[in-house]
């Protein structure tokens, strides 16, 4: 049961508004202010991809962006419509360690150091999480105007680094991306 | 206006100051900025992000796609920043490594002066 659904027309100027509500969610559902930037960050790369993934293929159909509090998680879903090349199987274990639809290990992505407070480890740039390459799910191209300076994957790479638990599941009828924050303050 | 841009030239160097999100609606304007100053053969950039408050992968690419630009003339794209919010993409990425980072304009400038 979503404790916040939106919908929105596949236009860039809307994944704005998505980061703004998503935010504002996750602020009421107790997820600590630390963590909002990373949640603004990664829901608007979710909606940013799952626009333009839209835009190439069903320009009329909208995104739809769940928001729910379950067990003391704050979890964000983005489901895109957009066809998509069949799923391959899991990738042997990437470094950014995106799994098709059941993993929420993330290998590559260390958490030891992160401080709340907002300091980083800065043994995170880089290590553990290239977004080159990283074709293993089988999207498309995500093309920016003018071509994207980045290969396909990367938001979703991105958005890796930014959520402990990232799951994407991709079938042939669309894609959704789900991510989770604590949402209590007793969370580590 | 989510996005406001600025530009002026500082001992040479194209300064272009940038407040506000860039994102995936806000991006194209800077990259047609970017893409405007080489084309005036402004080779030398620093992009000031300190009035900066959001920033994705569309504006990553952005600045990558400017720093490949300028470099195809053997020029350079600095950046100055100090907000921990918007170097953490820089780091998830491993962008820190990619860009010139400094922490005011002026030390920007003073560090393309020392390297020629």
């Amino acid at each position: 049961m979503a404790t916040v659904e939106v919908t929105f027309t596949p236009l860039p100027a809307h994944v704005r508004t998505a980061r703004l509500v998503a935010t504002a969610v996750a602020r009421r559902s107790g997820v600590d202010e630390s963590l909002l930037d990373e949640v603004r960050l990664a829901v608007g790369e979710a909606c940013s991809r799952a626009v333009e993934a839209h835009q190439r293929h069903c320009p009329a159909e909208p995104v739809r962006i769940e928001m729910t509090d379950q067990d003391q998680r704050f979890v964000v879903t983005v489901s895109d419509h957009a066809p998509t090349a069949p799923a391959r199987p899991a990738a042997p274990a990437t470094d950014n360690g995106i799994h098709d639809g059941a993993g929420q290990d993330h290998p590559g992505h260390d958490r030891a150091g992160h401080d709340r407070a907002g300091h980083h480890d800065t043994d995170r740039d880089g290590t553990g999480h290239d977004g080159t390459g990283h074709d293993s799910i089988g999207y498309e191209a995500i093309g920016h105007d003018g071509g994207s300076a980045f290969p396909a994957g990367f938001g979703l790479a991105v958005i890796s680094g930014l959520a402990e638990d990232v799951r994407v599941l991709s079938t042939s009828s669309g894609v959704s991306v789900r991510m989770s924050w604590p949402s209590t303050a007793a969370a580590s | 206006m989510d996005l406001k841009l600025g530009h002026y030239n500082k001992d040479g160097i194209e300064v272009v100051d940038v407040e506000g999100e860039i994102d995936v609606y806000t991006a194209p304007r800077l990259r047609e900025l970017l893409i405007d100053l080489v084309n005036k053969n402004n080779y030398q950039l620093v992009v000031n992000m300190e009035k900066v408050e959001f920033l994705d992968s569309t504006g990553l690419g952005v600045l990558v796609g400017g720093l490949k630009r300028v470099r195809a003339h053997d020029g350079s794209l600095d950046l100055v920043c100090t907000q921990e919010r918007i170097l953490k993409i820089f780091r998830i990425t491993g962008l820190t490594k990619v860009f010139g980072i400094h922490d005011t304009v002026d030390e920007a400038i003073a560090a393309k002066k020392s390297e020629k």
